[in-house]
């Protein structure tokens, strides 16, 4: 088929607009890259270099050296695994009791979920503190990286959602024959919502995974920081390894890119659930 | 359905647990402490303090004027900019629509200080933009040291950030939107661009308006920029907003009283403006 003089006319413009605007947007991260693999010398260069150099273990090094940054990586993909787990199975269980059943105060949870979704954290993040860190004495722990962002709803209502859009005829079947409501809830509920689970699972490991406030506030002991907090510490010293600095960005943000790609559907269902939530 | 309550509880109680300790609790726990004077050994009653001081500070005035100058500039830029692109990666005419939407959509996954220390370093004064600048002619912008120079490169890192997010939701509700309305304005001649302004842009405005209230509530709550791109806020306070500025009250000098009062006028003045929006919103439909 051929296409129309003015069709293909547009389709020009349309690309001639696209092009420029996708390269402004991934410029940023270009120079994120090739700073990582230049030492400050070539940074601050006087002229304009955007070709990939060398350095990039020099840079590593450089940044180990300033923080402890392997030991902070390692710290931030724990926090992230074990956040995303306990979260997925807390809100999933929730969001099933809220899916499943008809039960005394259901009406009064619901809405208080729901009335306060909108609720800024940041009116929570000073009492948070104070408890954590003033009333438990629970700063500079596990605990604290993990528990208090469990809080967040988004699984929740994720779930419920896709609990109750389910066939209910499924799930009597299974209680006709005397399946225990635990028993369907983990062999024949969780298994159908997979899907959901995947999105849920992604956006949470990126939201504990780049997640700065909470334990820069909470965590001040260098032992049990995080990347991001590490990396954070570094931005704004006089000296220090500007290289170093946008290798960690790149160690910090290229296994998300990966990610992104691989899995672009589940990354895309999951912000479009989070936004709507 | 019969009453299952136990059962119900069963599953709920976990989550329940976390969401009363880290959530509900803390809420109620703010707005009682924004009441008190913390900076006594035995925290008393004193509105004056704290309320009181909110109302005389200029620190405080300077963090809203900041806040509210970026919410008016920067998110109808965003979401201007975020509509155009979510028509345009639907559009059946683009090639290579793969990378494009990684082109708009990885910011999102970037995180803030990863981003925070890209722009920083770009925006130096012998950064990658001036010397772009300086090869096409243009003098050097002290980008980070002026007041001006350093709210745009606050607002032009957000718009990066966050264009694609707003995007991914609106081509959400772009795709929404049945083929059939489209194919019998084209038989009637309506031409595309009449079609978004009459046909798109009235079907997705939930959308936009949704884009909107999350984008004032992000703003309101605004922190990680202006504390690692313009260095805490700087220069001087010139790009303070009341995130920072809670942060700063609440852990630099340690007054949980007043930066309480801070958070809550920061949770007002974010539903007040998400409930202006939904109203504007509403008004246009009848």
């Amino acid at each position: 088929m051929r296409k129309s003089v003015s069709e293909r006319r547009r389709s020009i413009a349309l690309h001639a607009a696209m092009l420029p605007l996708a390269l402004i947007w991934l410029f940023p991260l270009w120079v994120m890259f090739v700073y990582s693999t230049m030492d400050d010398n070539g940074i601050f260069s006087q002229g304009v270099v955007l070709a990939p150099s060398d350095q990039f273990a020099a840079n590593f090094a450089a940044l180990e050296r300033d923080v402890g940054f392997i030991r902070a990586t390692v710290i931030s993909v724990i926090v992230a695994f074990v956040y995303t787990l306990l979260s997925v199975a807390l809100t999933s269980m929730a969001g099933w009791a809220l899916a499943s059943y008809r039960f005394v105060g259901k009406g009064a949870v619901l809405a208080t979920i729901l009335g306060t979704l909108t609720l800024p954290y940041f009116v929570v993040v000073i009492p948070q503190y104070v408890m954590v860190a003033r009333d438990f004495g629970l700063h500079n722990t596990w605990f604290a990286l993990i528990v208090p962002p469990l809080f967040n709803s988004l699984g929740v209502l994720f779930t419920r959602q896709t609990f109750r859009m389910m066939p209910q005829e499924l799930f009597d079947a299974a209680r006709v024959e005397g399946v225990s409501e635990w028993r369907i809830f983990l062999f024949v509920a969780l298994p159908l919502a997979r899907p959901t689970l995947a999105a849920l699972s992604i956006i949470l490991f990126l939201h504990s995974w780049n997640n700065y406030l909470w334990p820069l506030l909470i965590n001040s002991d260098p032992s049990m920081m995080t990347a991001p907090v590490e990396l954070g510490s570094l931005i704004g010293l006089t000296k220090v390894s500007w290289g170093g600095i946008m290798t960690g960005a790149v160690i910090l943000t290229a296994p998300m890119l990966v990610l992104f790609v691989a899995l672009q559907r589940h990354f895309i269902a999951g912000i479009s659930a989070g936004a709507v939530k | 359905m019969r009453l299952r309550t136990r059962t119900a509880y069963a599953f709920l109680t976990p989550y329940l647990l976390v969401f009363l300790a880290f959530w509900i609790w803390p809420i109620v726990n703010s707005f009682w402490l924004s009441f008190l004077n913390t900076r006594t050994a035995n925290w008393t009653f004193n509105p004056q303090v704290t309320w009181g001081r909110l109302l005389v500070d200029p620190a405080f005035a300077n963090a809203l004027k900041n806040t509210l100058l970026i919410l008016v500039i920067q998110v109808p830029i965003m979401i201007a900019l975020a509509t155009v692109l979510a028509v345009l990666l639907n559009s059946p005419a683009l090639k290579a629509r793969g990378p494009f939407r990684f082109a708009f959509f990885a910011p999102v996954v970037v995180g803030e200080v990863a981003y925070a220390a890209v722009f920083r370093l770009m925006f130096n004064e012998f950064g990658i933009i001036n010397k772009l600048g300086m090869t096409a002619g243009l003098p050097a912008v002290a980008w980070l040291s002026e007041p001006t120079a350093a709210m745009a490169v606050i607002i032009i890192a957000l718009t990066w950030r966050w264009a694609g997010y707003n995007a991914i939701i609106i081509l959400a509700g772009l795709q929404s939107i049945p083929d059939d309305v489209y194919e019998a304005a084209t038989i009637d001649g309506v031409s595309k661009f009449r079609q978004f302004l009459f046909i798109t842009l009235p079907l997705l405005r939930p959308v936009i308006i949704l884009c909107v209230v999350l984008s004032v509530i992000g703003t309101m709550q605004l922190f990680s920029e202006p504390f690692l791109i313009t260095n805490r806020g700087g220069p001087g306070q010139a790009t303070e907003t009341l995130g920072l500025f809670l942060y700063r009250m609440g852990f630099n000098t340690f007054n949980f009283g007043y930066a309480s009062a801070i958070a809550y006028t920061i949770a007002a003045l974010a539903v007040a403006i998400s409930l202006l929006n939904l109203w504007i919103g509403r008004e246009r439909e009848q």
